[in-house]
């Protein structure tokens, strides 16, 4: 368990060190991920120095956002004089975003089969 | 009655309501009582009753936060479990994402503004799809209010995680991979718990449009939103 901290807290910890130097509007934790996905991909770290720990905190993902939602409290009058855009936008957006995206992925592949320019056969 | 804000006893609390809620939804097995959206909701009653403040509830809750960035690293794995399928859809895929992420931010700014919302809340919505950290550091810049953006954050994500499957299947999304990317964009993290749930690929997909959709919407939601008329 003490590699797996290690490993996880240390990309962490470049991450932190890359936007206090470059100062990336970007969260560390985002830039950690990155790189620890090059890092097993290139073999630097092994996937069994991190996998028991990944696994427990990808598993128990949504937990850790009860706090950030019980922040709710802080803006109820907000919410309560603005519910209606509030709610509108949020289910709105998110079926947009899911639709299109979901789409767009689907006609880009479709052109590319037809054309015979799928990125696939390269490799 | 000090004890009721106790810090260690609020963590403990947070546990407990969480262990029952997740007990409630594998006995009944009804989508709505999603254990995340019970213990906020039961969390926010009990503070209310109490009268305990939420500057309170989080020096306990910051503790649990705090895993929040280890956990988005930790998604590093899924990813790389996926990578060869990912680098076969690289076109496909980055095109997808920049759709999704403009639509997203563009949709938000327009239903808001048609529904009367001022000005500090539509900029606050804006990045509303992507996780806590970089949605709350796009609405800091953009002067709006951070708290705000942080819970629409978790009840996207809820609402994602809900309802993700039930959308991509509505509007006719058949590949896990085009699922997952949608469900990672539109719900960052707590959408893609539901996907992890469903199969690593959809996760792995899910974490990749997660990843995407955050890298984009903090590089282009500070220029996109003054071009829909809100400057920072």
């Amino acid at each position: 368990m003490v590699i797996q901290c290690s490993v996880i807290f240390a990309f962490l910890a470049i991450g932190e060190l890359l936007v206090y130097l470059t100062g990336v509007p970007i969260p560390s934790s985002i830039i950690g991920m990155i790189l620890l996905t090059c890092a097993l991909q290139t073999g630097i770290v092994k996937e069994r120095w991190v996998d028991r720990l990944s696994d427990f905190l990808v598993k128990n993902l949504g937990f850790f956002f009860v706090p950030a939602g019980v922040g709710l409290l802080q803006c109820l009058d907000i919410i309560k004089d603005q519910w209606l855009p509030i709610v509108s936008a949020t289910i709105v957006s998110t079926v947009l975003i899911i639709a299109v995206t979901g789409w767009v992925h689907q006609l880009v592949r479709r052109a590319a089969h037809a054309t015979g320019h799928n990125d696939g056969q390269k490799q | 009655m000090e004890f009721l804000e106790n810090k260690l006893f609020l963590i403990a609390l947070t546990f407990l309501i969480y262990l029952g809620a997740q007990w409630l939804q594998n006995r009944l097995r009804v989508t709505l009582l999603n254990p995340i959206l019970i213990t906020i909701i039961l969390l926010i009653v009990y503070l209310l009753v109490t009268d305990i403040p939420y500057e309170t509830y989080r020096q306990g809750g910051d503790y649990i936060d705090f895993w929040l960035k280890p956990a988005v690293v930790a998604l590093a794995l899924p990813l790389y479990r996926q990578l060869r399928t990912i680098r076969k859809q690289l076109m496909p895929i980055l095109l997808a994402e920049l759709a999704g992420c403009i639509i997203g931010i563009v949709s938000v700014v327009i239903t808001a503004e048609l529904f009367g919302a001022t000005r500090d809340v539509i900029v606050s919505l804006a990045p509303k799809a992507v996780t806590t950290p970089i949605a709350m550091e796009v609405a800091r810049t953009m002067n709006g209010i951070p708290p705000l953006t942080a819970a629409v954050v978790v009840v996207t994500g809820i609402l994602g995680n809900l309802a993700g499957f039930r959308i991509v299947h509505l509007t006719r999304i058949k590949s896990p991979i085009a699922g997952g990317l949608s469900i990672g964009t539109a719900s960052h993290a707590v959408g893609t718990a539901a996907a992890m749930a469903r199969s690593q690929r959809w996760g792995a997909f899910s974490s990749l449009g997660l990843t995407l959709n955050g890298l984009l919407t903090a590089l282009l939601a500070p220029l996109l939103l003054p071009l829909l008329g809100y400057a920072p």
